[in-house]
């Protein structure tokens, strides 16, 4: 029974990935670049709902709201200020170390404001676990909500890319950036949706992750954001199917490696498999293969 | 008299600007001028600078981005540290202990370096980074999760805790999990951190002059070209791929021998400490060893320089940091560079004259 309770941790916890991962395959996607601030984002999503309930008493529902609408516009923001200037830079590491300047001035902000010391966050998901088995298995209601909101959004990101005009103009931006210019699209556009989008999943995942291990620091964005983009990674970065297969499959893994072999060397397993998944496959679960031209 | 060509010049630049800044250094210290904070990182600075200029090999001379230099500092500095606590007793003149811990944490690191090279170089661009990101990680976990000891049978290990080693009474426990290794001689000093940092731009600047230098760059300028002319791309990975680690494992053993302990703390290994020692790498210029050492040197002291506006300083890092990266690299900015730099100014100034 108990691994049966396991599992079920891994899939909450999976969901959590697979929601940042779809941020970073997106950006990745469209943009070319890792965009290691997504991580943080996280965090600032997080911590804005603690501090609209637990130190202005907001309403929680509304509080997610801000929460999500700042972290959009922070997003925006930065693909703006720090990203679109490089673009068409020589060398993709560039964007790369700017990301991670973007990243250590986010963490550094909210370490200003918000002190060091980990604040233990309040949950904001309003469901009484549900008991099965005679009382065995006990599912949370953070795990319900995230698994619920993890499928929510899966489904509406696909039918917005597949059915609506700015999601096909996204699929036509990653596929080729100067043919979609020619054919009428805005890219600069396109690519700031895409960061909106991202941030916006990036708030959702923050509150769910500090709901279900409620510790909040300004470096509590740093290793879901580096276990996410593994996700990403490993179902084929730029998929979006491979990124909730991803982020499962991690979140299994490393709960169960947790449980059953080291709490210590659980890393060490999620980051053996995704070496192993590499050398088998090179370009992750469901990723495309790219030709090389001589 | 001949002239010295202009390879060797520019070699001699660099060496002549290591030497001169530790002659400075060394005269005002004995002058009494210089700080102790700043006197306490007059090593982590050599070390710095070692783990910059190896990089450089790996990201600008090989042209392939790793994010695992970390993890082949972690093993340097823990083979290095472990020799020394062995032998801190038979070998008592420490500079020949200490070079032969420097021997041994290079073998090891650049061992690694062959043995994670060998399957992870296929890879390209974001994937190797990825990878080489999971391997330094793998590597500082577990050791940090290692237990060693050391009694009258021989060695012992265990991944689980003190007392599955299951020591005799007379044994020892060297390499204790997260404690890591306690009581490493402090064999490191400013003298030898800039012997080892002259010894580092010897190695690397000489490959690079060297004909296996020239067949690793051009497998960086084109792999598919090289290749067809007949050059062993693999071979030429590796080779740079594992000097550079050996390398890296020659700052960690600078590293742990510097205090008089090292664990494998995500602070001093972790997957943050590589991202910095690239940053050093690009803001330094990709492929520019005399950069790399320039930016390890100006962005540690930086947040020292910094410390008289407290909080606010690690803040001002990061904005600094994306400023200069907008500036060096943004197409539009070097457009208008290229419009308003000085010599252009001249230019202009030179032409209305004529008119």
């Amino acid at each position: 029974m108990s691994f049966i309770n396991y599992v079920i941790n891994g899939l909450s916890l999976g969901s959590i990935y697979a929601i940042i991962a779809l941020g970073y395959t997106m950006v990745y996607g469209i943009a070319r670049m890792l965009n290691f601030a997504h991580g943080d984002v996280i965090m600032v999503g997080a911590f804005t709902v603690f501090f609209g309930v637990s130190m202005q008493g907001l309403n929680p529902i509304a509080a997610v709201f801000v929460s999500i609408a700042i972290c959009i516009t922070l997003g925006v923001t930065i693909e703006f200020i720090a990203y679109r200037p490089l673009r068409g830079a020589a060398s993709s590491l560039v964007v790369l170390i700017t990301a991670i300047g973007v990243s250590y001035f986010l963490q550094n902000l909210a370490l200003l404001i918000f002190g060091a010391n980990t604040k233990s966050f309040t949950s904001m998901v309003p469901i009484n676990p549900v008991r099965l088995a005679g009382g065995e298995i006990v599912i949370s209601g953070e795990t319900i909500m995230t698994i619920l909101s993890c499928i929510i959004i899966m489904i509406s990101l696909t039918a917005f890319i597949k059915k609506t005009k700015p999601g096909q103009a996204m699929l036509a931006v990653s596929e080729d950036k100067g043919a979609a210019q020619l054919m009428g699209i805005n890219v600069n556009g396109t690519i700031s949706l895409t960061f909106a989008i991202g941030s916006g999943l990036a708030a959702i995942a923050g509150i769910l992750l500090c709901s279900a291990y409620p510790s909040l620091s300004p470096y509590t964005g740093s290793m879901p954001g580096i276990k996410a983009f593994i996700a990403a990674v490993f179902g084929g970065i730029g998929s979006i199917p491979g990124a909730l297969i991803g982020g499962i499959l991690l979140g299994v893994i490393e709960i169960l490696g947790r449980a059953y072999i080291s709490s210590q060397l659980a890393d060490v397993i999620v980051f053996m498999v995704l070496i192993i998944v590499l050398l088998v496959k090179p370009t992750g679960l469901l990723g495309r293969k790219l030709q090389e031209k001589v | 008299m001949e002239k010295i060509p202009k390879i060797w010049r520019e070699n001699l630049i660099t060496y002549g600007m290591v030497i001169i800044a530790y002659a400075v250094m060394q005269i005002l210290i004995s002058f009494g001028l210089v700080s102790r904070l700043v006197q306490g990182l007059l090593v982590p600075l050599c070390i710095y600078v070692i783990l910059a200029v190896s990089l450089n090999l790996t990201v600008g001379i090989l042209g392939e981005l790793s994010l695992g230099h970390a993890g082949f500092m972690c093993l340097g500095a823990f083979a290095g540290a472990f020799f020394s606590k062995v032998t801190v007793d038979a070998i008592t003149f420490s500079p020949v202990r200490f070079f032969l811990a420097i021997l041994i944490g290079a073998a090891v690191a650049g061992l690694f370096g062959f043995l994670i090279g060998m399957p992870v170089l296929r890879f390209r661009g974001d994937y190797l980074a990825i990878v080489t990101l999971a391997f330094g990680e793998i590597i500082k976990n577990v050791i940090n999760a290692l237990f060693v000891g050391l009694d009258s049978n021989g060695v012992h290990f265990s991944l689980s805790d003190r007392a599955a080693l299951g020591l005799l009474d007379d044994g020892d426990v060297i390499i204790n999990g997260a404690q890591g290794i306690i009581g490493t001689p402090q064999d490191s000093n400013f003298t030898v951190g800039v012997l080892l940092v002259l010894l580092t731009l010897f190695i690397v600047m000489n490959l690079i002059r060297s004909r296996d230098g020239r067949a690793i760059m051009s497998i960086r300028d084109n792999l598919i070209a090289s290749e067809s002319i007949g050059i062993h791309v693999t071979k030429y990975k590796l080779m740079a791929f594992s000097i550079s680690a050996a390398l890296a494992g020659v700052a960690g053993v600078l590293y742990s021998h510097n205090l008089n302990s090292v664990a494998a703390s995500p602070r001093a290994f972790g997957y943050n400490m590589s991202i910095m020692i690239l940053v050093f790498v690009v803001l330094g210029g990709i492929g520019n060893i005399r950069g790399s050492m320039i930016a390890a040197i100006v962005l540690t002291l930086l947040p020292e320089m910094l410390r008289g506006l407290d909080r606010y300083r690690m803040l001002i890092y990061a904005i600094v940091l994306i400023v200069m990266m907008l500036f060096n690299w943004s197409p539009k900015i070097l457009e208008w560079r290229e419009r308003h730099s000085l010599r252009e100014l001249a230019g202009r100034l030179r032409g209305r004259s004529k008119v």
